[in-house]
């Protein structure tokens, strides 16, 4: 395994993170995205050292060819989810002209209840 | 055959709520099929199990977890089955008139419960397997509970429901947890092997602490005690039988089955007859206090449930054989006197004794049962009651402990027997003496109408067998010393092997009996004085409200966490569950952080670089606030991702991923057009500060997880397998896509799935506001 591999993953998720704990709707939207290719690159490193491209042509040392199918499949199923995401992102600006996430107005309501009904 | 017994009681449980449609409050009837089988069964194998013969049976259940249904019935099984089977035909027999005059449309389900409730018990009884008991153990938890909440409209049945359900449920998980260690020590799950060479230790100790614990809850001790009052929300029946002669009891059976192998262990004798005394001392003054007639006999059972604890905790064989004797003598005086409460209940619709006047008067055999069985609870000599109780001191004046400990719990056996007597003398008084109404109340009695012979048999059975076993207690008391004998500590011969008799000469348990008698007399001739003396008494926090404030205290402690952790913020959700995977798995990674074999500090200086580049991006990405950069920002991450791709051997990833990324930047900037050019202003210092350690925090977790899983590698990676099968398998060279669209082809019909329907998600949501612009236009 290289550990410049294993560190770009860890480099990758932190953003990701760093962008998903944002309130602008944006931002979390491509913290998705580097959260995945985070992912994505856990899957490649896991796959051990790199090798030569799998086709088979007699040749020996090839890289797994297993990570990369699972790696491929979800490439495909993170842009899916990105471009769901965007539109999510252009119906709330459609709403309220505004990509920020507000606070979840039932949550709040019952988190205030409980603390009330705490100092009772 | 006990198996065949079990599925007969489920058959007959399934069947009422539909018979009882079309019989009424006679499905009663058909309900006691259950239990008089059961109870023909008990009686042809009893010759065969008395000498020693144990009924065994035995149900693979997970055999690859050796799990196995295990029962075995002894002599002591044999009377407890006795005892379940019997109460229950008498109960069904009595709820057939009980429920006379109101017919319920639950009364089949009613029916239902309570054989399902006695299935359990007698699978209790009989199971070897300790976790074949547990399992039944937690069943008559279960009916216990719908049984209580039967009246489902009224919220006090439902609270007395919810408590007793809570409070037996919370000592099964310890008597669970209890019997896991058990089993762990010694190796098998027999409860008659595990006894018979009973294993020791530290952790042994530990779970005989928490198997009393569980048998302290379900026999209502204290400091657990508070479900059962509550619990006489239930229909009388219910209450006579599961809440005084059968399900409470099954405490003591742990208890008794225990003790005789553990009587001797440290912490056994100080931890079971402390609770005990405890028990019997605060039930019984309780008791004193009641004015309802069922909550006096509740408190009365909870001190006798104390009593029984005292007795058989001791597990020497005289203590073994007194308390099988007063096991049996409770079932017997507590079932009367419950169904004689449910008989003055139904017919003068009131069990309150500040009303109640005059019906010994007008009912002689309802007195007379209710009498006889009183005087079997007081222990009045010629009672079964009486000889029992004599048993019990004696066991004590011979003396388990050695030195003050023993006289200490004499005195409180013989203090709490004094009470026992001043209200079984409150109850008859209560329930039958012309005394008057007290102020304010009016009176009732004179004018009840007598109970049928068929309402009042039930009743009167068990009263005059009480009488008849303590005329003639020789019969009844060689089956007690077989039940007590199968409990392993009486040798057939020798003292303890005696029968029972009446008369056993002028011996000092005699004497503390007449000091008993005396002292209880003493209590009820001064009973103004000490009703006054107990209502100015400061109460102490009772259990009853020792149990509504946790609950009160878990309740509030569910809300703060709620208010904290779900304050309706996505950043404060996100961060809740970053934080949970960093702390929980991360502090075991930290313990167990490895390499792998052949780790290098990177593949080329080329991806060196590509790496450094990626944190370059990263790093302005994550404070970067005008929108198109971003975008293009986090473009140029995917590139340098897909750079990574090419140099470890992935030219089709890199491929795809950059074809999807120039489509994704296209689609960011489509949408993007439309919002404003910058982020939102920043928030203050300390919240960025704060995310970003929890980001930082995930990534490192990451790479240190990733290297660990690394090292964790025992098997050749199944990539190998793959490449040498794609040509003559697959037929394709480029083994990539032969694992795509072959090996693995419902992984990509499941990802074509996921992209349809975001597909269809965006057509919804990109064209939802147009008909409505449109409609505003017109």
């Amino acid at each position: 395994m290289s550990l410049a591999l294993a560190v770009a993953a860890g480099i990758l998720v932190s953003g990701g993170l760093y962008l998903v704990l944002q309130r602008t709707l944006t931002r979390v939207v491509l913290g998705f995205g580097l959260l995945s290719h985070g992912a994505n690159l856990v899957l490649l490193a896991a796959g051990g050292r790199a090798g030569a491209v799998p086709l088979v042509d007699g040749r020996r040392g090839m890289a797994d060819p297993l990570v990369q199918a699972m790696i491929l499949t979800a490439i495909v199923i993170t842009f899916g989810i990105t471009a769901f995401l965007l539109a999510l992102a252009y119906r709330s600006w459609q709403l309220t002209r505004d990509d920020q996430v507000e606070d979840d107005r039932e949550d709040r309501r019952i988190a205030r209840l409980a603390t009330r009904r705490g100092r009772r | 055959m006990i198996p065949a017994l079990i599925a007969w009681h489920a058959l007959v449980a399934s069947a009422a709520p539909v018979l009882a449609r079309r019989l009424g409050r006679r499905v009663f009837l058909w309900c006691a099929l259950a239990p008089a089988v059961t109870l023909g069964w008990i009686v042809a194998v009893a010759p065969k199990v008395r000498a020693g013969d144990p009924a065994t049976a035995s149900i693979r259940w997970v055999p690859a977890l050796g799990l196995e249904l295990g029962f075995r019935m002894d002599g002591f099984g044999l009377l407890m089955a006795g005892v379940v089977a019997g109460i229950g035909l008498l109960v069904f027999a009595y709820a057939r008139s009980y429920f006379a005059g109101h017919e319920h449309p639950k009364l089949g389900a009613l029916g239902a419960h309570l054989v399902g409730f006695a299935g359990a018990m007698f699978g209790l009884v009989t199971a070897d397997n300790v976790f074949a008991l547990f399992v039944f153990w937690e069943l008559t938890a279960v009916f216990s509970f719908l049984l209580i909440g039967f009246e489902d409209t009224k919220g006090s049945a439902r609270g007395a429901a919810r408590e007793a359900l809570l409070i037996t449920s919370l000592g099964g998980l310890a008597l669970l947890a209890g019997l896991v260690l058990l089993t762990q020590a010694a190796g098998r799950a027999s409860l008659a092997e595990i006894l018979a060479s009973p294993p020791r230790g530290g952790t042994v100790t530990a779970a005989l602490v928490l198997v009393v614990v569980g048998a302290a809850t379900k026999s209502a001790q204290v400091p657990f005690h508070s479900w059962l009052p509550a619990a006489m929300e239930a229909p009388t029946p219910v209450s006579a039988y599961l809440h005084s002669a059968t399900m409470v009891k099954a405490g003591v059976y742990l208890v008794a089955r225990f003790a005789p192998a553990y009587g001797a262990t440290g912490v056994w004798r100080p931890l079971v007859i402390g609770i005990g005394l405890a028990t019997m001392l605060v039930g019984g003054y309780r008791a004193l206090r009641q004015h309802d007639l069922k909550l006096l006999l509740a408190f009365g059972t909870i001190s006798q449930l104390g009593f029984l604890f005292v007795v058989f905790g001791a597990g020497t064989p005289t203590a073994t054989k007194a308390g099988t004797a007063v096991l049996l003598a409770h079932a017997l005086f507590k079932a009367a006197l419950f169904l004689v409460t449910g008989i003055i209940d139904h017919q003068a619709h009131t069990r309150d004794i500040r009303r109640l006047d005059g019906i010994g008067r007008h009912h002689r055999l309802l007195a007379a049962t209710g009498i006889a069985a009183a005087a079997s609870m007081a222990g009045i000599p010629l009672s079964f009651g009486f000889v029992a109780k004599e048993l019990a001191l004696e066991t004590w004046i011979d003396g388990p402990f050695a030195g003050p400990g023993n006289a200490a719990v004499l005195a409180g056996v013989v203090v709490a027997s004094m009470l026992t007597v001043a209200y079984s003398a409150r109850f008859v008084w209560g329930a039958f003496a012309a005394k008057g109404a007290f102020p304010g109340a009016r009176a009732v009695g004179a004018d009840m109408p007598a109970p049928s012979l068929a309402f009042l048999a039930p009743a009167a059975l068990p009263a005059a067998a009480g009488v008849l076993f303590g005329l003639v207690p020789g019969r009844i008391g060689s089956l007690v010393v077989d039940a007590a004998a199968a409990l392993g500590s009486v040798a057939a011969k020798g003292p303890a092997g005696a029968g029972l008799e009446l008369w056993h000469g002028f011996t000092p348990a005699l004497g503390l009996s007449a000091l008993v008698l005396t002292g209880g007399g003493v209590l009820v001739a001064a009973r103004r004085r000490v009703e006054r003396l107990q209502t100015d008494a400061p109460s102490p926090v009772g259990a009853a409200t020792g149990y509504q404030r946790s609950l009160e205290w878990l309740n509030l402690v569910a809300d703060r966490t709620t208010a904290v952790l779900q304050n309706g913020s996505l950043p404060t959700y996100v961060a809740v569950v970053t934080i949970t995977v960093v702390v929980v798995p991360g502090a075991v990674l930290v313990r167990h952080l490895q390499v792998p074999d052949g780790l290098v500090a990177a593949e080329s200086w080329v991806q060196l670089a590509v790496v450094g580049l990626l944190a370059v991006a990263v790093g302005a990405l994550v404070r970067i606030h005008r929108r198109f950069a971003a975008v293009l920002l986090v473009g140029a991450v995917g590139f340098l991702v897909a750079g990574l791709f090419v140099l470890q051997g992935g030219a089709d990833l890199a491929l795809t991923l950059v074809l999807i990324e120039t489509l994704g930047i296209v689609i960011f900037v489509l949408v993007l057009r439309h919002l404003p050019e910058r982020f939102r202003a920043p928030v203050g210092r300390g919240v960025v500060a704060a995310r970003a350690a929890v980001a930082v925090a995930g990534g490192v977790f990451v790479t240190g997880f990733l290297l660990t899983a690394g090292a964790a590698r025992t098997a050749a990676p199944v990539g190998e397998a793959l490449i040498d099968q794609a040509l003559p398998l697959g037929g394709g060279r480029n083994v990539v896509n032969v694992i795509l669209t072959d090996f693995r082809a419902l992984d990509t019909l499941g990802e074509i799935s996921v992209l349809l329907v975001a597909a269809l998600g965006i057509g919804a949501l990109v064209t939802a506001g147009r008909g409505r612009s449109r409609e505003e236009q017109r």
